[in-house]
């Protein structure tokens, strides 16, 4: 699929677009349909798309599963710290009426970071489910899935290779 | 007048969608169906007001899981034979699916119509959510202030059970020792 010049060209152009609408979404969610989920999957579908089109060698270089596993984690423990915040403040768990002085604007805050947890926990497990699922998957399976071996060996160089030949 | 017939016109898209799945031969193109599926289904919950459920329904139905599958098939590769080779109508199946769906119609029989005002569901918390909510929370957008707010821990344990789904996949599938001394050469 990586080889294909015309889904490379409208990659390039439309993955950046996603991003920013998944942004759009994030923030707009208060106020319109949309939330930290929904970003958190439209976020994950440009990245993935973005590693279907250019190859797992660059995807990996973009955002490397290292980076999502922390991201996962962290989005759940900023939902959860959020939450652990209302109690310390003598509240209850996720209460976010006394985040801040005003029950309305720590209502915003308490929303705006659960939010922001979703965002990063979705955006980084959808795209580590891809990562995990095609691990081992050559870029061009169509002429070369015969030499089997050689492409479980070492997969990211040959991708490697195969892209930068067509440049 | 106009919703009924989009109502129909989606309903019968939805249909010939599911039959262009169940017959299909190719995996491929039956992932692509099965996204125009999700689109679909996007746009009859649309079609009922729910536009939220439509937005996740598009997200992850058309977009995230299609792209999933599409990796999992390259992974597989698309030239293998399903197993619908081995006739594509299978009595015992027909008749189970026939004998399920006809009992799920007359089930149907029972729910109180769709969208009226004094529906059950309609009478519990709702009301009180539609008449404080911006009042308590200040957000315009009432659905964000139930799975924010009203329904923060339910929201907090959808999110776990995402990140556990990850992590699940990663420890079973991408825990090994190819994947880790990769990503650690190439940062």
């Amino acid at each position: 699929m990586s080889d294909d010049l015309i889904l490379r060209v409208v990659g390039k152009f439309l993955i950046p677009l996603v991003v920013v609408f998944a942004l759009y979404v994030q923030f707009h969610g208060e106020y319109g349909p949309g939330g930290g989920f929904q970003a958190g999957v439209i976020l994950g579908a440009a990245l993935i798309l973005y590693r279907l089109l250019f190859g797992d060698a660059a995807a990996r270089a973009a955002v490397s599963p290292r980076w999502l596993r922390l991201q996962a984690a962290s989005g759940v423990l900023l939902y959860g710290g959020t939450g652990i915040a209302g109690i310390l403040l003598e509240g209850q768990f996720l209460e976010y009426n006394v985040l801040l002085s005003d029950p309305i604007n720590g209502q915003h805050l308490g929303i705006i970071l659960i939010e922001l947890g979703v965002l990063l926990t979705v955006s980084a497990s959808i795209t580590l489910l891809a990562y995990t699922f095609s691990a081992d998957a050559d870029d061009s399976p169509n002429e070369e899935s015969v030499d089997v071996d050689d492409a479980s060996v070492d997969p990211l160089l040959r991708s490697d290779q195969s892209t930068r030949k067509e440049h | 007048m106009i919703s009924e017939v989009i109502d129909v016109a989606l309903l019968a898209m939805l249909w010939i969608i599911a039959l262009q799945v169940v017959f299909t031969r190719s995996e491929l193109t039956a992932i692509m169906v099965f996204g125009a599926f999700s689109l679909v289904c996007a746009g009859l919950f649309l079609a009922m007001g729910a536009a939220d459920v439509a937005f996740t329904e598009a997200a992850v139905g058309a977009g995230v899981s299609t792209l999933l599958m599409l990796s999992a098939l390259r992974r597989c590769g698309n030239d293998r034979c399903p197993s619908s080779r081995r006739g594509i109508l299978d009595g015992r199946a027909l008749a189970l699916t026939s004998v399920t769906g006809a009992a799920l119609i007359w089930g149907t029989r029972d729910l109180p119509g769709v969208g009226l005002a004094n529906n059950p569901v309609h009478l519990h918390v709702a009301p009180r959510y539609l008449q404080a909510s911006f009042d308590e929370i200040g957000i315009p957008n009432v659905v964000t202030s139930v799975l924010a707010s009203y329904r923060g821990f339910d929201t907090f344990g959808e999110v776990v059970v995402v990140f556990t789904a990850g992590l699940g996949v990663w420890l079973i599938l991408g825990s090994g020792k190819r994947n880790d001394g990769k990503a650690d050469d190439h940062e």
